[in-house]
């Protein structure tokens, strides 16, 4: 268990926190849409990077082959991706909704708003 | 964007190559990487371009607003479908070895219709997603 | 990639995040090549840097391009993230190293999968024999939801014109 073999999650948690800080920090409703998709990136690493085998390959059954990449998670995130982009466009739905009804996207614009209302 | 020769130009010799890419990438699925989702998003990608070159009203020409709205229910009925024919045929939802006399082709049958399904739905979803976004622009803003 | 996704923390012109959010994407699309990822590279490819950077850019024509600064001190959700990211840290140690073969992912249903697949299913993919067949199931999902999601987009987004028309006092 050196510190080497674990590198790859650390990159994964890396996106992860850069994802989860914009969402948190910024106020920004189309900022927030974006760091949501970083973090969804990083949970699609987080399932892939755990399944590759070094000198492994793309799985893919070919006589020339022994060895193959776990494939498995790839038809999961496989799909994830797609719904993904099919909840990006409904929360920039939304987001558009919100503008014309607030006239702004920006979170410390809209709460004021409603509180006044 | 109607005045860019090279563009409409270019654009034109490619999408009927993106087309063909996203079908081999549907058909070819099984021997190499690709599938429903990935050919739907192509084929769906393809004609946003073409949106974007020559316009909105260009591509509803193309591909009809009712064309993609029954697309989008298609999909998913056609697979759902097949999980039907296997009950009908004698097995359990979404069976695909009773599809045909030999269990392997009846395998590669089933995938192939709901790989086919897949595709549907996705680059409906896509197409209309995209047609609602563009279209909103040019009721709501003003003329530019 | 992690450059790119620093400039999208930082960046405050949406415009710019967006286009970093697509070269993002074709970075990520190169890193799953390299996992033997090749099917979810060629997704991510043209789901992540085409078809979202487009509506995204479409969702960015009609609302506004800049982004406020922030009215809060940074300095709690930063405390927030550091946070997380220090107990996933202390997570990962418990986790099996990297391409480890006796690793549990690699041990339960994958192996059947690559044995099995080809000669059940007569398709030498196996994402697309697991994806179709094995997990048929999975993928009626999946399907279901991008309609649902698809029918929602509509319902938020279609034929607000004559609704204003009707004269909402909204």
């Amino acid at each position: 268990m050196t510190l080497a073999n674990h590198y790859s999650y650390w990159v994964i948690i890396f996106l992860a926190i850069a994802g989860l800080y914009i969402v948190i920090a910024r106020g920004n409703l189309v900022k927030k849409l974006v760091g949501l998709s970083i973090f969804q990136t990083s949970v699609y690493l987080l399932y892939v990077a755990p399944g590759k085998l070094i000198g492994g390959t793309a799985p893919i059954v070919s006589p020339q082959f022994q060895v193959y990449s776990n494939p498995l998670p790839h038809v999961l995130i496989l799909t994830a991706i797609v719904v993904g982009v099919a909840t990006l466009a409904l929360g920039l739905a939304l987001v558009v909704r919100l503008e014309e009804a607030y006239g702004s996207i920006e979170e410390d614009e809209i709460l004021p708003q409603d509180r006044d209302a | 964007m109607r005045e860019y020769l090279v563009l409409r130009v270019i654009a034109k010799m490619m999408i009927a190559f993106m087309l063909l890419f996203a079908l081999y990438v549907q058909f070819h699925g099984d021997f190499g990487p690709g599938g429903g989702f990935q050919a739907g998003v192509i084929s769906a990608a393809a004609i946003i371009f073409y949106a974007v070159i020559y316009g909105l009203p260009a591509a509803r020409r193309v591909v009809p607003e009712w064309l993609v709205e029954t697309m989008v229910g298609a999909g998913v009925l056609l697979y759902a479908t097949v999980g039907l024919a296997g009950i009908v045929l004698g097995g359990n939802y979404l069976d695909y070895f009773v599809l045909d006399s030999n269990p392997v082709h009846g395998q590669v049958r089933g995938i192939f219709w709901v790989e086919a399904g897949v595709f549907i739905t996705v680059s409906g979803v896509m197409l209309k997603i995209f047609y609602l976004f563009a279209g909103r622009r040019r009721n709501e803003g003003p003329e530019t | 990639m992690a450059v790119a996704t620093l400039a999208i923390v930082v960046q405050r012109n949406l415009f710019a995040v967006v286009i970093l959010l697509g070269i993002y994407s074709f970075m990520m699309a190169a890193v799953l090549v390299a996992l033997d990822a090749v099917d979810v590279a060629m997704t991510e490819a043209s789901v992540g840097a085409g078809v979202s950077t487009v509506l995204l850019l479409g969702a960015l024509y009609l609302t506004k391009g800049d982004e406020l600064k922030p009215l809060h001190r940074p300095l709690l959700p930063l405390g927030v993230a550091a946070a997380t990211g220090l107990v996933l840290v202390y997570g990962t140690l418990g986790l099996p190293a990297f391409s480890d073969p006796s690793a549990p992912i690699h041990r339960h249903v994958a192996p059947r999968y690559i044995s099995e697949g080809p000669r059940e299913t007569g398709v030498p993919n196996i994402v697309t024999a697991v994806l179709a067949s094995y997990r048929g199931y999975d993928t009626l999902g999946e399907t279901t939801v991008v309609f649902t999601a698809g029918a929602g987009v509509i319902a938020l987004l279609r034929r607000i014109r004559r609704r204003k028309k009707e004269g909402d006092p909204q």
